[in-house]
């Protein structure tokens, strides 16, 4: 069998059933549902307080007719965030590492804006295509590079996404495998590799957030241009 | 009490059999016992006033042993591996 790094990343399966919905489902249930009370549990408060920073965040820049996004886009962001950060616990599986899962919250999504904003004010859309002030003769090349810009968009957002978590999985696993191997022969420089573990695994706890609110910031501000 | 009201913490070790046959193996029935499961645990440990990390580090601890076994079958082979 060959056992390798990217070992980690394949999709969790238990006697040939796949364990991937479990793992998608999960964040869910560690997102208690709101009380009747006026001064609920703690973490319900917590919870309650980082939801309205997350929706007024998202929301301020959006006029009356976007913030019917508000339902969609705040879960995604609580759900991009409870994934990645349960990823950073041992032996879990985070479904952010899968591109599919990735491209499949991107590009539905982006083409929901690209639409929005084509079938409701198609002029103002299509304007999006040329920067304002642009000298005559470098229309034709703008216009083209403003397109293949636009068309790449939910490539990019699956593909960041993606890729920041892999690279960051991958690295606190290469290193904690040095560690452990230079542990026996040289001690103090396994000291000095687990140090970098350390500040490794708090920058992947930041990365791990910061993700989660571009993916869904990237959105609101695509969102800003066609509606 | 009858032995089939009673809950799993109430019944002794000797009764285990029999109070299992008492419960509903049905998926409704397993959904119930889930639901009362989670409910019972959430209003312990999570949904008291002065709550602590402890119910959530409980949930996620739980949460590693849970994966762990899942991916058990994958990990027991670097036991054997002579480079890591």
């Amino acid at each position: 069998m060959n056992l390798s790094f990217f070992d980690q990343f394949a999709s969790p399966c238990l006697l040939g059933i796949p364990l991937i919905l479990i793992s998608m489902l999960f964040p869910t249930l560690l997102l208690f549902p709101p009380n009747n009370r006026w001064i609920p549990n703690r973490l319900s408060t917590l919870q309650s307080w980082l939801i309205h920073l997350i929706t007024k965040q998202l929301m301020t820049p959006l006029n009356k007719k976007g913030h019917k996004w508000a339902l969609v886009l705040t879960s995604l962001m609580m759900l991009l965030l409870m994934i990645n950060l349960l990823g950073l616990l041992p032996y879990t599986f985070t479904p952010t590492t899968q591109l599919s899962m990735n491209m499949a919250l991107a590009f539905p999504l982006w083409l929901a804006t690209l639409l929005t904003g084509l079938r409701n004010q198609p002029s103002a859309s299509l304007g999006h295509l040329l920067p304002e002030g642009t000298p005559t003769p470098l229309i034709p090349a703008l216009i083209m590079i403003e397109t293949t810009s636009l068309l790449i968009r939910p490539l990019a957002l699956g593909v960041r996404l993606t890729a920041n978590l892999t690279a960051g999985h991958l690295l606190i696993q290469l290193i904690s495998t040095a560690t452990i191997a230079l542990l026996p022969t040289l001690p103090t420089v396994s000291l000095l590799t687990m140090s970098v573990l350390l500040l490794l695994t708090l920058l992947e706890i930041a990365v791990a957030m910061i993700q989660a609110y571009v993916f869904v910031l990237l959105l609101s501000l695509y969102l800003q241009e066609n509606i | 009490g009858p032995l089939s009201g009673r809950r799993l913490m109430d019944v002794r070790l000797g009764e285990l059999p029999a109070w299992l046959a008492t419960r509903d193996f049905s998926p409704r029935g397993l959904l119930g016992g889930a639901r009362k499961a989670w409910s019972s645990y959430y209003h312990k440990y999570i949904n008291v006033k002065r709550g602590g990390p402890a119910g959530i580090s409980m949930l996620l601890a739980g949460y590693c042993l849970l994966s762990y076994g899942w991916n058990y079958q994958h990990i027991k082979c670097h036991r054997w591996r002579k480079y890591h």
